[in-house]
């Protein structure tokens, strides 16, 4: 979908709950229900901060790293590809305190939400870091640069631009995936709207609210990645003569 | 001691009930989301003035959480009057989120289809129906089954979300272990190491149809 249409559907959606909270059935839960959109806000930007971190992370380290190293990156994306998020975060809620260590829960929903996503953004890099043309790669050897120099001059800058469009997927997922942190006492929107269901049972429109909220803060995030995706493309065109 | 065989091997037999559970679920709920999913895409070629309101709504059930959408389903459907069972409302909304990504992919499928199989249908004075399942279908489903394998070990990964609806899955199971005995250690290790196992074996299995699929020859 286009960013024209994408906007579109932001205006509708903020409109819909702008209408829906002059109405006094809906509007009484606005406040309490958008006290937990800050938390889940809070979670997702901490989660996509250390996600983009363990990506960018894990891919170097299974692609140029030394063996043991190399291992331990396949181990960890593998690990946290193949399960759960669900499972993960009850892993580090449940289980870890038993091994002596205890993670605040907020801690632990970034924790896991992160690592989680982390291992599969860094197949993301990996992908647009193997997409760069090897001619890129010989051209920097010819101009005498070393690996690392060539690396961070000239590969990365050019695969981030192709990173771009799915690590905002997985941005996505990683704001939906929020919703799980409910689960372990965090009062983030959804444990918002479970607690004022239960006691309200003004369920419809407690969660026709959360789903708005939820569907404005995804197209808020979608349409400034695809705001960035076109400024990055617009840099390539001009540098790289691709 | 931290990890207690004994014990592990003490709830397996639970476990293994409960990833019955699981594995129905995932059933159930893939053949909700292939099917609908295929409805969804084809609609769209078949009605074009469905587009528009079928991408809306795609769009709408892929951005927000699957858990909201299975709270949506549980505690909503019954005030307008379908009251349906945990596990029921579990499967359909696990089913209605997938189908909005299978739909995606069959697009793709469709999509990849040159105008010309249309046109050749046309000019043989085939109906749109019998192009539709005879020429497009055979050519477009093929290449996006490794894709719609994707998505069904991505939905055999979210089913524990169930467990938010006390579904009596595996990690609703681990966590009432663990609730009673106080040891969660090993429960959900146990079903990590379960999703683990499946995920890649799934990932093998996925792998090997992709190259099957790649070693027919091309039309």
């Amino acid at each position: 979908m286009g960013i024209r249409t994408l906007t579109l559907m932001l205006v509708a959606a903020l409109a819909t709950i702008g209408l829906l909270a002059l109405s006094p059935d809906f509007s009484v839960f606005l406040p309490q229900l958008l006290r937990g959109a800050v938390l889940t806000v809070e979670i997702a930007v901490l989660g996509c901060l250390l996600a983009v971190a363990m990506g960018v992370f894990a891919a170097l380290a299974r692609m140029y790293g030394l063996r043991p190293l190399r291992w331990l990156a396949t181990t960890y994306v593998e690990i946290f590809r193949g399960t759960s998020a669900l499972v993960q975060l009850f892993w580090l809620f449940f289980v870890l305190p038993q091994f002596g260590v205890t993670l605040p829960p907020f801690l632990v929903a970034v924790l896991a939400l992160g690592l989680n996503v982390g291992a599969y953004g860094s197949e993301v890099v990996r992908g647009a870091i193997l997409g760069v043309h090897r001619g890129q790669w010989e051209a920097a050897t010819a101009l005498n640069m070393t690996r690392v120099e060539a690396l961070r001059r000239i590969i990365l800058p050019q695969a981030f631009v192709a990173m771009i469009p799915p690590w905002g997927n997985l941005f996505i997922e990683l704001l939906k995936a929020t919703s799980l942190v409910s689960l372990i006492t965090l009062a983030d929107l959804t444990f918002k709207a479970q607690t004022l269901n239960q006691s309200t049972f003004k369920t419809v429109p407690i969660f026709t609210l959360v789903l708005l909220l939820y569907l404005a803060l995804s197209l808020v995030l979608t349409i400034g990645m695809r705001w960035l995706e076109n400024r990055a493309a617009l840099g390539l065109a001009r540098g790289s003569g691709r | 001691m931290i990890w207690d065989w004994a014990f592990a091997f003490e709830i397996l037999p639970l476990l293994a009930q409960a990833a019955v559970v699981t594995i129905e679920a995932t059933v159930l709920g893939f053949l909700i989301a292939a099917i609908l999913g295929l409805v969804l895409a084809s609609l769209r070629i078949a009605v074009p003035a469905t587009a528009w309101p079928i991408s809306v709504l795609v769009e709408l059930i892929r951005s927000t959480p699957l858990l909201i959408q299975i709270f949506f389903v549980y505690f909503v459907f019954p005030k307008w009057g379908l009251v349906i069972d945990a596990f029921a409302a579990g499967v359909i909304a696990i089913g209605i989120h997938y189908a909005a990504y299978c739909s995606e992919v069959y697009r793709a499928g469709f999509d990849n289809i040159a105008r010309g199989q249309w046109e050749a249908s046309i000019a043989l004075n085939l109906s749109s129906w019998t192009t539709f399942r005879d020429i497009i279908i055979p050519q477009a489903i093929p290449p996006v089954v490794p894709a719609l394998g994707n998505y069904l070990v991505a939905l055999f990964k979210e089913t524990p979300l169930l467990s938010a609806i006390a579904v009596l899955e595996l990690m609703q199971t681990a966590k009432i272990i663990g609730s009673q005995t106080f040891r969660y250690t090993e429960p959900i290790t146990l079903v990590g190491a379960f999703f683990l196992v499946m995920s890649l074996v799934s990932a093998a299995g996925i792998g090997a149809l992709e190259r099957h699929l790649n070693r027919r020859p091309t039309r």
